[in-house]
């Protein structure tokens, strides 16, 4: 199954999605093919203005550029998405999309596709650790692949 | 190469990235991203003590403390977060004062939209520019020889001939076509100086007709007017030492610069909307059925508390004046009600951007507007200097600054 990963860039989601045979939907592929068309010039991330517009299906124009810019990116996924993993509180290290509001949003149109999510606490010790590596298995494993 | 630091959140992401490097590129600048070790981001932020939720505000501050601490080396800085968002304007606002209060380096503060352009951003950037690479021009303090400055503003274009720190010819007009405006205004201010053209030794322009008269008259200077302006400002005002604050109201954009020792380091510049412009005062004279010259005068007899007037948008704020016509309010209370919208959005937009010094110089050719210097008097507590021939700034600055270019002086 398509399981999105948020934070959508976290390597450590990603792995463990792929590793209990699921494929993680991540933002790092949808912005590889953004970054590696050269007709584009809009560096970093070569977001447009069209791209911004895009974003205008998730967000009103009221809401500041910069979260429109992010869930023109991240929109397409969480429609892609077939089951998520959200990690609370997870520290930017551990991955992050810069913008706290994109992030709430993103949660809320996960919960509103109605699909498998299973919602993680960040660890903050090795045991709890350990406890959240197997629940996540546990939901892994219980989705039809 | 001039190095502009960028403390920023969501201008990747709103594709307007690439359109702050072109402004920069521009003007001889180089945008640079100061390096942050990852480990130092939480300590940071528990220093500066506003903790966002946001990673990349913590970032920005992280950033900011790099500079201040100087383990990061930049010329200026430009802070920027998108526009609308209430926990990035508060951290871009409290940045500011943070560069200011542990750097001496020039710092600017933008909001931006996904439709932010180069062009928006280029007087800003210049000015930055400026303020770094001519510090021993910008310290110029009398005008030598017989030189020239043009400011091609929106509304107005100006011209003014110097010689030896004296003013001997000035003329003004309204800016239609930028060449014919010039020429002019030009033609006028050399008959009155009774001299020619041939006789002026260097040629300094400003405004947003600069780059294209820069070309036509071969100037010396070609320069933003941010700098520019406060140049003329402190030298008309004689005030060349020392602190100041200077307000000048144009007809698209507003701007409020701080200067020490004659010497620009930090300014705000308007531009988003019209509603705290002169060109409002326009309308609204026109609306009146009044020359914008006696708009002044008309707002010193009115009482603006009896007119509920203060709208963002010119638009709007039009609406307002018809609806209080049609309520049965003077056009002398309407007057003075527009007179302090401008002033009470210059004080909302601009003047909190900035560390409000005195004394305070208003210019601009809304300066002669008397009844928006009584605004402006209202709403800081005190009235601001306007000293003689304030609408001149632009073009005395540019003639003054022009100057230094000239050989043996």
């Amino acid at each position: 199954m398509k399981v999105l990963i948020v934070p959508p860039n976290s390597l450590i989601l990603f792995d463990l999605v792929e590793r209990f045979g699921h494929e993680p939907l991540s933002v790092m592929a949808a912005l590889q093919e953004k970054i590696e068309n050269r007709e584009i010039e809009s560096p970093p991330m070569n977001i447009t203005v069209d791209d911004v517009k895009k974003g205008l299906k998730y967000a009103g124009i009221e809401v500041p550029s910069g979260i429109r810019g992010r869930l023109a990116v991240y929109g397409p996924l969480i429609e892609q998405a077939e089951a998520a993993v959200i990690m609370e509180d997870a520290p930017f290290m551990f991955g992050c999309v810069g913008c706290a509001r994109t992030n709430e949003m993103m949660k809320l149109l996960i919960r509103k596709r109605k699909i498998p999510v299973i919602e993680l606490d960040y660890p903050s010790n090795e045991d709890e650790a350990k406890a959240m590596v197997a629940k996540l298995k546990a939901f892994l494993e219980g989705l039809k692949k | 190469m001039i190095k502009i630091a960028q403390l920023s959140c969501g201008t990747d992401y709103s594709g307007v990235q690439s359109e702050i490097e072109k402004a920069a590129e521009a003007v001889g600048a180089r945008m640079v991203y100061p390096d942050v070790d990852m480990e130092r981001i939480n300590s940071a932020v528990e220093k500066f003590g506003f903790n966002p939720v946001s990673p990349q505000l913590k970032l920005m501050i992280a950033r900011a403390e790099s500079l201040a601490e100087k383990r990061y080396d930049a010329d200026a800085v430009f802070i920027s977060s998108c526009f609308r968002c209430a926990e990035a304007a508060l951290v871009r606002t409290e940045l500011r004062k943070y560069i200011q209060n542990n750097t001496r380096l020039p710092v600017v503060t933008y909001s931006f939209t996904e439709r932010t352009k180069a062009g928006q951003l280029l007087t800003r950037m210049e000015a930055l520019v400026t303020i770094v690479e001519r510090k021993e021009l910008l310290a110029r303090e009398r005008q030598v020889g017989l030189t020239m400055g043009i400011d091609s503003g929106s509304s107005t274009t100006k011209a003014m001939v110097l010689r030896d720190n004296e003013i001997i010819g000035k003329a003004w007009t309204p800016t239609a076509d930028v060449f014919s405006s010039a020429e002019t205004a030009v033609s006028e201010a050399l008959a009155q100086a009774g001299v020619k053209m041939s006789d002026i030794e260097a040629i300094g322009t400003t405004g947003y007709g600069r780059f294209t008269l820069g070309k036509k008259y071969n100037a010396k200077l070609v320069q933003e007017e941010l700098t520019v302006n406060s140049k003329g400002a402190v030298w008309l005002a004689d005030r060349q030492k020392g602190e100041a604050t200077i307000i000048d109201i144009g007809g698209m954009d507003n701007k409020a610069i701080t200067v020490r020792d004659g010497i620009p380091d930090n300014f705000t510049m308007g531009g988003i909307c019209a509603g705290a412009s002169g060109r409002f005062l326009e309308l609204t004279a026109k609306r009146l059925k009044v020359e914008i010259t006696e708009l002044g005068a008309l707002a010193d007899k009115g009482d603006y508390r009896k007119v509920q007037m203060n709208s963002y948008c010119s638009i709007f704020g039009i609406q307002d004046l018809v609806t209080s016509l049609a309520a049965g309010h003077t056009i002398e209370d309407v007057a003075s009600a527009a007179c302090h919208s401008v002033a009470e959005q210059i004080y909302e937009q601009q003047l909190q951007e900035i560390d409000v010094r005195q004394p305070v110089i208003q210019v601009g050719g809304t300066s002669l507007i008397s009844g928006l210097v009584t605004a402006v008097e209202h709403t800081l507590g005190q009235r601001p200097i306007v000293p003689p021939n304030s609408q001149y700034i632009g073009a005395a600055g540019a003639a003054l600054l022009s100057s230094g270019f000239l050989e043996g002086h």
